[in-house]
């Protein structure tokens, strides 16, 4: 097989494990306000994912290297045309990050609040913009001979791509309220599944309309394919939900972002990045990629490491399966007393 | 105003700050995961309470920082697209595969294995709960490296063609990259430093507690620990510094003729090694130095009376290699940053020699001058690390890859100067409050000290379990 067609497809692998797994993330941020009424419950919300987040950060870490390396002129392109929406990104990973380290440090309601918010904001923000951003690598954008984006901050704004960031937003938000229905019990369970079930007729109905026109404009009968699958996957999540299953309410909406995700690169594919203004301008898998031998050593690398990758954080998220709760939250304390080392017996 | 909006400027800037507010948290990131492996493990040999309470008291610290050193790294790794993105065109090939060996290979192990270790004490067999730290420390040790072949390779370019048609440097042998002669000596170098940086903030933090008389079961042993860390590791850095100068005069002399502002080419008691100088250090009007001859000829080439090159011999040959142009470094920038590595580093050592020695047998020094001059322990470290890289980088300029690539043409050319002083304003900013909150958070927590464990369970007699929610 081609290598660059093979690291086309690696990429894609790992911006739906990012989007997938830090995608929940992001949902349970966002839904945290919706589901929690007292500091406890908020405590809840954010030990579900204490454990997990910062490895579902990584995948864009990895995500982001394995681009620059395997595609030099994309990662190029990319990352100096949409300077500001990355910049934003950047700025709300960076606070939503230290928020859920910070928090807990000190009990003031003043000081807690100000992390919430920011655990709100640091979240949504980027389940908008890597909807925007992806959005318009698939419209394309207009580069010169050099492959540098010559638009402007306000063109990355148009339609199509606002309301690709809607519908990431939408997908996440619902994706990580069906996350907290798995991983809670009691009322703040209940309430995220109402807030899951209605957070999921309006993503429905938003991510149809995103699919339909990314297919009607830009797709090619397999794009087309998968958007169909994806819509479906979305309605029987949301039906899974309503009848309580929810681990398949929960791995239904993982499959369909990551469908979703599929649908924009099989859009896009051969290309990387389209020129909007000269197709001889646009970025393709051949002229965007790196030599032969540097694709063939990273491919070893990357079949490796891969499994093994996937073994052990499948092996944390079966670690750390147990719903939790706000008896174990209140038996804790308050993780404020100057000192974390809240000593218990083990049950 | 030209200059205000001038993105290259811009951008050097804050990448410049960036880098080292992102190296602030590494080398302590490192050096603690290593040290919280130690006394863990001490403690699942031994069983004795201090042990743990060390892992507990270090390991909340470790873990404010670590925050911090995971947020401010995405920012590194998307920076060389957005704001180099003529540079990651030109080294992707061959730059790329590092980082992404770091991300396969180092960070997904130490983002799944810190969570583990965070939240697994009472999820884990205590073997296996320990296995996740130290799987953490290797991890991050390893993510060095790869990070260090990347460096080394705009240090000494290896392993590399260039590719005319496509205007680029490709890769030619991954081992070869990975075995960079610079590479190797700056990795040992850097890994000790690291460790010299988590003792130093060991013997200040044990130091504050104990010249209060104050949790003395556990800051006694910890001071001990620091201060032996800090020894051997003070002194296997100068060992690996001292291998790295070497290389540094083969790929790079005129980084080593800028760390002496050393203008005319020099010979045996003539290649001195100047240990403070007044006057302008671009060696036109120098007022009085302090100068130890042989030295430098020592440095760089292990002999009395070997031949180092100055930099006006060099920059004529540059000429002829690259064409007209200045290709020096910032003179003083080099030779102040040289000379305070190298003196906060060695007084360091002296710290860790003298402590030890009025720490023998038990003992505990009533001065309390020798407890405050303790206490600069870990800013000296940190200091001597960071002055260290900004030496490398900026002794690296005006290349960003060394003979290859100028830094005036890495820059990415669709990038306004409007969007680049948006993104540093806000980047200092968004840098410096966080730096505040940081600050007070890890000294509220080492203030605090380390807390005491409950009884332990009544019928296996053993001690009770650790858990950890946010």
């Amino acid at each position: 097989m081609d290598l660059t067609v093979l690291w086309f497809g690696i990429i894609a692998f790992l911006f739906i494990g990012y989007f997938v797994l830090d995608g929940f993330d992001f949902g349970v941020g966002m839904a945290m306000p919706f589901v929690s009424k007292d500091d406890t419950d908020r405590r809840v919300v954010i030990n579900t994912i204490g454990p997990v987040w910062d490895l579902n950060e990584t995948w864009l870490i990895v995500a982001g290297a394995s681009l620059f390396a395997a595609f030099p002129e994309w990662y190029a392109t990319l990352f100096s045309g949409f300077y500001l929406p990355l910049l934003l990104i950047l700025v709300a990973l960076i606070l939503r990050g230290v928020s859920f380290e910070y928090r807990h440090q000190r009990s003031e309601r003043q000081w807690k609040q100000r992390f919430d918010r920011m655990i709100v904001v640091g979240s949504a923000v980027p389940a908008l913009l890597w909807g925007v951003t992806f959005a318009n690598i698939v419209r394309g954008v207009p580069l010169n001979a050099a492959h540098d984006y010559t638009g402007t901050f306000f063109e990355l704004l148009n339609p199509f791509a606002l309301l690709g960031g809607l519908t990431t937003l939408l997908l996440f938000f619902t994706h990580g309220a069906l996350f907290l229905v798995l991983k809670t019990d009691g009322e703040i369970h209940a309430r995220a599944r109402t807030v899951a079930f209605r957070a999921g007729l309006i993503t429905v109905v938003v991510a149809a309309v995103f699919l339909a026109w990314t297919v009607l404009a830009y797709g090619t009968l397999p794009a087309f394919a998968l958007a169909v699958g994806a819509a479906v996957t979305l309605i029987a999540s949301v039906m899974a939900n309503l009848r309580r299953k929810e681990g398949a309410a929960f791995t239904l909406m993982a499959i369909t972002i990551g469908l979703a995700v599929l649908t924009l690169f099989a859009a896009l594919f051969p290309a990387v990045m389209p020129a909007s203004n000269d197709p001889t301008h646009s970025l393709t898998i051949e002229n965007a990629s790196s030599s032969p031998y540097t694709l063939q050593v990273m491919s070893w690398t990357a079949l490796v490491a891969l499994p093994l990758i996937l073994a052990y954080q499948a092996w944390t998220y079966w670690i750390f399966r147990k719903r939790v709760t706000r008896s174990h939250i209140e038996s804790q304390g308050a993780a404020d007393s100057g000192s974390e080392a809240t000593v218990e017996a083990a049950h | 105003m030209n200059d205000l909006l001038d993105p290259l400027l811009l951008s050097r800037w804050q990448f410049g700050l960036t880098t080292i507010y992102h190296f602030l948290f590494v080398p302590l990131t490192i050096g603690m995961a290593l040290t919280v492996a130690i006394f863990q493990t001490a403690w699942v040999k031994t069983g004795k309470a201090h042990y743990l309470q060390l892992v507990h008291f270090f390991g909340k610290i470790f873990l404010i920082n670590f925050a911090m050193g995971v947020v401010t790294g995405i920012v590194q790794e998307f920076q060389f697209g957005m704001n180099w993105s003529d540079y990651s065109r030109f080294v992707g090939d061959v730059f790329g595969a590092p980082l992404a060996f770091e991300g396969l290979l180092a960070f997904f192990l130490e983002a799944t294995f810190i969570g583990l270790w965070i939240f697994g004490w009472d999820k884990l067999p205590a073997k296996l709960h320990l296995a996740t730290i130290w799987i953490v420390a290797t991890a991050s040790i390893l993510s060095a490296y790869f990070i260090i072949a990347a460096n080394a390779f705009m240090q000494n370019p290896v392993a590399f063609t260039i590719n005319e048609e496509k205007g680029r440097a490709e890769l030619t042998s991954i081992w070869e990259l990975l075995t960079n002669p610079v590479a190797l000596a700056a990795f040992p170098h850097t890994i000790f430093a690291c460790f010299m940086v988590s003792a130093g903030l060991i013997i200040t933090v044990a130091a504050w507690h104990l010249s209060r008389n104050q949790h003395l079961d556990t800051m006694r042993p910890a001071l001990k620990f620091g201060l032996w860390a800090m020894l051997v590791s003070g002194g296997l850095t100068t060992i690996a510094g001292d291998q790295l100068s070497l290389a540094m005069v083969a790929t790079q002399p005129m980084k080593m003729a800028a760390a002496e502002a050393m203008y005319e080419t020099s010979t045996g008691a003539d290649a001195s090694f100047s240990i403070f100088t007044l006057g302008t250090p671009d060696g036109v009007h120098e007022l009085f130095s302090i100068r130890i001859p042989y030295l430098l000829s020592f440095l760089s080439t292990h002999t009395f009376n070997g031949t180092v090159e100055g930099i006006n011999n060099l920059q004529e040959q540059y000429q002829t290699l690259y064409g007209p142009g200045d290709y020096a470094p910032i003179i003083w920038v080099t030779y102040w940053s040289f000379r305070w590595m190298i003196g906060m580093g060695l007084v360091h050592i002296l710290v860790a020699v003298v402590g030890l020695w009025l720490t023998r047998k038990g003992k505990l020094p009533t001065n309390t001058w020798v407890w405050k001059a303790a206490i600069w322990s870990f800013p000296l470290s940190l200091g001597a690390m960071i002055v260290g890289w900004v030496f490398t980088e900026m002794g690296r300029q005006p290349w960003l890859v060394f003979g290859l690539l100028e830094t005036a043409d890495g820059v990415s050319p669709g990038v306004t100067g409007i969007e680049v002083l948006i993104s540093l304003v806000v980047f200092t900013v968004l840098y410096g409050s966080l730096a505040v909150v940081e600050f007070r958070l890890i000294k509220k927590a080492a203030q605090t000290g380390p807390a005491e464990l409950s009884e332990p369970d009544e019928e296996t007699g053993k001690p009770l379990v650790h858990t950890t929610v946010y």
